[in-house]
């Protein structure tokens, strides 16, 4: 089994759109994986039909019993995230600063503090239009532990594919390299760079390109908006050249990613003009390139 | 004043809302400007200024004392995120797992687990006449951003006098980091396209706006493409639209170069100074 990451460091390269068109080129000989748990966008695409559904716990926060509380604030004094406040007769955690370390609760001598598991998000099996499965979730407002509902999405993509006799995983990836893209990179098999010719992307595409190679990973590349700034795009492809990244494609700046993402389709169902034939002989470059490494 | 601009979509134009609007504004009074974006920091391409300073941002994590370690095992119980190991006759601390808690410093019978100063990022100021910029930066291979934001938060609370306007180029999504950066601002931006993906996570955004009970306000950048959905979104919401960017190609091939879109491009200047003149009867700017 096969399992092909996309990310792009900087946002709105056109990473999703990317994805989702090679999602249905692979039809379903593929299980799809939606890892931008915090704006999972790809469903906007590939209409699933949310199937299966199951909450995500990860994560503790503490509560403190007001009955049990001796007012002794052993539990402020010991908090390094300002998350325990003291009242005027009384002592409370504040949620969105509790980083569930347990440390209050620990010390607590009146055992007045317990901690409470999360939870954090959604996640989900659908069919998609495709007629393959997609793992695909949605983090709670606020909450932290991204890194976790990745990985739980990635594993449960591996659980569909070997239940189902899949040989590729396709995963979308979060922008950044945090721990949600730490988390997506895990166990990938091939990393394809999504970037655009801007001194941003390609900034932010080197700094997640010193990323994958902490992970020992192999890659590849497409620029996106190529002829925004063909000298950049120029220097993307020396880079990619010099540090043996593949360079997949050069996408021309299109507005009809757009007009295609406002019909809810891929570009592939869209367009049956240049972006296709692009984005077509791409999937089959990188199918070649998973194999040869 | 503290102002944040925000987005859940990623490359909606956070930083070139940012940059720009701390530009324009530092033509008439002292602006502060912070890259929160610290995995990915971008505002720099678009100010130039002298470089003032640099300063390193440290997370405190456990390190073990063999010698007066007894092997109780203690530090592993008490450690939340497996980020303090009992192997065999050793203890093993993994950096990126820990949170700083101290628990496993502070409650080792031996103190054997001092805490000692870990580099995970750094902080730059530069200036340009009235424009003070700090950007963030976390070191490739950290996975957590929130410390870096928080110290680049600090910094500027420390240097600069609390009249000063703030402007946050916070990162996108809609978890830790974001709020990191988001919590303690008076009114945030939150800035979007107006298609279907940048709708559907403006409104995840949005949700989290409402969860901190913050007064924010919205911005359509690339406004002429996709729909006119964000618009009755808006409305229905009765959130404020304080402004439309125009979508221009002439727009991304200026910010490919790092260039301001305010000092090249009137129709654009004249989108900023909208949202500028929002701000002001928003009483957000005075």
């Amino acid at each position: 089994m096969k399992e092909i990451v996309i990310i792009s460091g900087k946002g709105g390269t056109g990473k999703t759109s990317i994805t989702a068109a090679f999602a249905m080129l692979a039809g379903n000989n593929a299980v799809i994986a939606d890892c931008d748990v915090d704006a999972a966008d790809m469903h906007l695409l590939l209409e699933p039909d949310f199937s299966h559904a199951e909450d995500f716990y990860s994560g503790f926060k503490a509560v403190i019993d007001q009955q049990k509380c001796t007012k002794c604030g052993k539990c402020k004094q010991v908090c390094r995230f300002d998350a325990v406040q003291k009242n005027d007769d009384s002592y409370t955690v504040t949620p969105m600063d509790c980083e569930g370390c347990a440390y209050c609760a620990e010390v607590c001598p009146a055992a007045a503090i317990q901690m409470v598991e999360q939870n954090v998000g959604k996640w989900y099996i659908s069919k998609i239009k495709s007629q393959t499965e997609m793992v695909h979730a949605k983090l709670g407002i606020g909450a932290d532990n991204s890194g976790k509902l990745v990985a739980k999405v990635k594993k449960e993509a591996k659980n569909v594919a070997l239940q189902t006799g899949k040989d590729l995983i396709l995963v979308d990836g979060s922008p950044g390299i945090g721990c949600p893209v730490v988390s997506s990179l895990s166990g990938a098999d091939y990393v394809i760079l999504v970037t655009e010719p801007t001194l941003s992307g390609f900034h932010d595409m080197k700094r997640v390109f010193e990323l994958i190679q902490n992970f020992h990973l192999s890659s590849g590349c497409i620029i996106n908006k190529y002829d925004v700034n063909v000298e950049i795009a120029e220097k993307i492809h020396d880079f990619c050249e010099t540090n043996s990244v593949d360079h997949i494609a050069n996408i021309p700046y299109d507005e009809t990613f757009t007009a295609a993402m406002t019909e809810g389709k891929t570009i592939i169902e869209f367009d049956d003009g240049n972006l296709t034939n692009i984005l077509k002989d791409s999937w089959k470059k990188i199918l070649l390139l998973t194999d040869s490494h | 004043m503290k102002i944040a601009i925000a987005s859940g979509k990623g490359g909606t134009g956070k930083t070139t809302l940012a940059t720009n609007l701390a530009h324009l504004l530092s033509q008439k009074f002292p602006v502060v400007l912070a890259d929160l974006d610290v995995e990915e920091p971008n505002s720099g391409f678009f100010i130039k200024g002298e470089k003032i300073q640099e300063k390193k941002v440290f997370r405190m994590i456990p390190e073990w004392d063999q010698d007066k370690c007894v092997l109780c095992g203690n530090c592993q119980r008490v450690c939340k995120f497996n980020a303090v190991i009992k192997l065999g006759e050793e203890i093993l601390v993994f950096n990126q797992l820990c949170h700083g808690c101290y628990a496993c410093s502070e409650l080792c019978p031996q103190n054997a687990l001092p805490m000692t100063s870990y580099e995970v990022g750094k902080i730059t100021e530069f200036r340009q006449n009235d424009l003070h910029f700090l950007e963030g930066r976390l070191n490739v291979g950290e996975e957590q951003a929130v410390p870096v934001i928080k110290e680049t938060i600090n910094f500027a609370e420390k240097k600069f006098a609390p009249g000063i306007l703030r402007i946050f180029d916070a990162p996108p999504g809609t978890s830790c980091p974001v709020i990191e950066a988001t919590k303690d601002v008076d009114y945030i931006i939150l800035i979007t396209e107006p298609t279907p993906f940048g709708l559907y996570d403006l409104k995840l955004a949005v949700e989290v706006m409402r969860e901190l009970k913050k007064d924010f306000g919205i911005v359509i950048n690339r406004h002429g493409i996709g729909n006119n959905d964000v618009i009755r979104y808006c409305k229905d919401e009765r959130i404020p639209l304080i402004g439309k960017i125009p979508n221009m190609k002439t727009a991304a091939e200026t910010y490919a170069k790092g260039g301001l879109l305010s000092e090249t491009i009137p129709e654009i200047r004249n989108a900023l100074e909208k949202i500028i003149d929002n701000l002001r009867t928003l009483e957000v700017l005075s």
